[in-house]
């Protein structure tokens, strides 16, 4: 299970919902042929808007997808084996144990009517870990280390009575209790005040490196990629259209999806114009044909409109789907 | 003279903790006073919790406040009768946080936009529609949308509505709650350029309501920072970014992810210790007061 490969290997994963029913039924695809890889200790950030395929992704991933979707092709190659070809025990062996999730909401997350304690102890029964007295051990050693003070005493709470920064680190701690490889966040922070959550930041990043956690974080946040992540992978409309080292990405972005994001942020110059990405998110169900970013895009051609583009090299370990990357960067 | 003059506001909740127990109260804004001149753009910023949408509605008596004053062009708001009050409202006007629940979902939009001028009884039918029309090309809206309901616009449009719909009355005063917050990256910009435009032409007084202060920097000239009901920080913007005086807005500060890579600074973590709830707001420097 230690192989030279990378730790998660996913090609071509595309994941459909049927909207309707038989006749008026029709087909929208949430992920389109997404690849990417993690390595070991390695932080992926995949960033998109609402509607962009992020969260349906990483579901895909750990074959969570709620139907009526469906992953129809692809291939998710964890630790050597294709997740999606695994059976259900098998798979369930792998959830929770090698791969460990945290959502955005940890009210919805944590089951209201058990003990936080409880429920970090129940995660390490399930796989096998520990049991009884010693699991509920391991529980309060895991909110100690995810910094919640008093933890002996915190255990025996209840869910409602955790602030939100709280109920977050909680997660997390359930999330590693069976020391995954990997951890996927999807919008980790996103519900939380800004002081809480520069400090769950900081707990991802000393957890990765106490236990050499491989991340992936889902977020449409550009500044929580530019602090947690070694690599970034933009999506839109189902796709990834650009990816490479997050350094590189958003100091010298090459889709002009990504350009218009960075130059969309408040921040540079104070009372000025915002260079804002006109129109909207595009309808799944009524894509173009050619480039999806294509009708609010400035560099717009007649290719665009054709055929959608091909991933191009940009630079090391960098790649772009624009039709006109070579021009335009 | 400022336009909105706010003094020692203060609104109290009550609570029960449990069905058994007695009510207690709970200050969730504990003397809190501003100062708005006309035609500036002022933000209240701060995390959950800490009073800022209360004081906003507050101002608008949506919500009842405790104690304090409110002048609002020398007029004291907060002793008014609701007749005044209703006639006051022409003048101050609120943009809401969701535009998808501020809404009502089974309105068209232009009867959305026209109700305030249907309710105060201005022009005709015909003048009020193309008035309707007019404020929709204000905020960029198409008008051939004025037929739909809300849940046929996108984000984005449905708040162009919610500002149009505020707009109708020409108000001098506009109060935005988290304008953007619910928004997409990318609508954020087209939305925050909308306010600002208007804002300029119209020469309106905004009061910013937000969490992100990437946004209240970039659009406000004076912010206040908000803790647990009281401000412990205010001045002009630049001032506070710069050199921020309050260990808690220096904290705060200090948390907000830089998108720019390598940009990375220092982090101050922050301690409820580094609060004093008790010291009064002093001055540092010209136009710039904290609580230290």
């Amino acid at each position: 299970m230690t192989g030279p490969g990378p730790l998660l290997d996913v090609r071509g994963l595309t994941t459909e919902f049927v909207a309707g029913r038989r006749a008026a039924s029709r087909t929208v695809r949430a992920v389109d042929g997404i690849s990417f890889q993690i390595q070991r200790g390695e932080t992926l950030g995949l960033v998109g808007e609402s509607g962009s395929g992020k969260s349906v992704a990483a579901l895909s991933l750990i074959r969570l997808v709620p139907a009526p979707g469906r992953v129809v092709s692809g291939t998710v190659e964890f630790e050597g084996r294709d997740l999606l070809t695994l059976n259900d025990a098998a798979m369930r062996q792998v959830r929770g144990a090698r791969i460990g999730f945290v959502f955005q909401e940890p009210m919805t997350a944590l089951n209201p009517v058990f003990t936080v304690g409880s429920q970090i102890a129940d995660a390490l029964m399930v796989h096998g870990i520990a049991s009884g007295a010693a699991a509920r051990a391991r529980a309060v050693e895991l909110l100690d280390m995810v910094r919640i003070p008093d933890a002996g005493r915190r255990a025996g709470d209840y869910p409602h009575q955790f602030s939100g920064g709280m109920r977050q680190r909680a997660l997390i701690a359930a999330a590693i209790a069976c020391q995954p490889s990997l951890l996927v966040a999807d919008e980790p922070t996103t519900a939380l005040d800004v002081t809480i959550q520069a400090d769950v930041l900081d707990l991802l990043r000393e957890m990765r490196r106490r236990m050499g956690l491989a991340l992936l974080i889902i977020t449409h946040d550009l500044g929580v990629v530019a602090q947690l992540a070694d690599r970034v992978a933009v999506m839109y409309a189902g796709r990834i259209v650009e990816t490479g080292p997050t350094r590189d990405v958003l100091s010298a972005p090459c889709h002009p999806y990504t350009r218009g994001l960075l130059a969309s942020l408040p921040g540079s110059t104070p009372g000025g114009r915002l260079a804002a990405i006109p129109g909207t998110v595009p309808d799944l169900a009524s894509l173009p044909a050619g480039c999806a970013f294509a009708p609010r895009c400035a560099d717009r051609v007649e290719v665009c409109d054709e055929r959608p583009p091909d991933p191009v090299s940009a630079g090391p370990g960098r790649s772009v789907r624009c039709a006109r990357v070579a021009e335009t960067s | 003279m400022a336009l909105v003059d706010v003094r020692g506001l203060v609104k109290e909740f009550s609570r029960r903790p449990t069905p058994w127990s007695r009510p207690e109260r709970i200050r969730a804004v504990d003397g809190v006073s501003f100062a708005i001149d006309a035609g500036e753009s002022f933000g209240l910023v701060g995390e959950s919790g800490c009073g800022k949408t209360t004081t906003g509605r507050c101002l608008l008596r949506l919500i009842e406040p405790t104690a304090g004053s409110f002048a609002f062009g020398g007029e004291e708001v907060f002793g008014m009768t609701s007749g005044q009050l209703r006639s006051l409202r022409r003048d101050m006007q609120m943009v809401f946080q969701d535009p998808a629940s501020s809404l009502n979902p089974r309105m068209r939009i232009g009867t959305i936009i026209e109700e305030g001028l249907t309710i105060h009884a201005i022009g005709t039918a015909s003048g009020r529609r193309e008035r309707v029309r007019e404020l929709m090309g204000l905020v960029g809206l198409d008008d051939t949308l004025c037929k739909r309901y809300p849940h046929e616009l996108s984000g984005g449009q449905r708040q162009r509505v919610g500002l149009a719909r505020a707009l109708a009355l020409q108000p001098s005063f506009l109060i935005a709650d988290e304008p953007v917050s619910a928004l997409d990256v990318s609508i954020q910009a087209q939305i925050i350029n909308l306010l600002m435009d208007l804002q300029q032409r119209l020469a309106l007084t905004l009061l910013l309501v937000a969490h992100d202060l990437r946004l209240v920097r970039h659009v406000c000239t004076r912010v206040a920072v908000m803790y647990r009901g009281r401000i412990l920080e205010m001045g002009r913007t630049d001032a506070i970014f710069q050199a921020p005086a309050h260990p808690y807005t220096r904290a705060l500060l200090s948390a907000v992810p830089d998108p720019v890579p390598d940009a990375q600074r220092p982090r101050i973590p922050f301690d409820a210790a580094m609060v004093d709830l008790q010291a009064p707001l002093r001055e540092i420097a010209p136009d710039h007061v904290a609580a230290i």
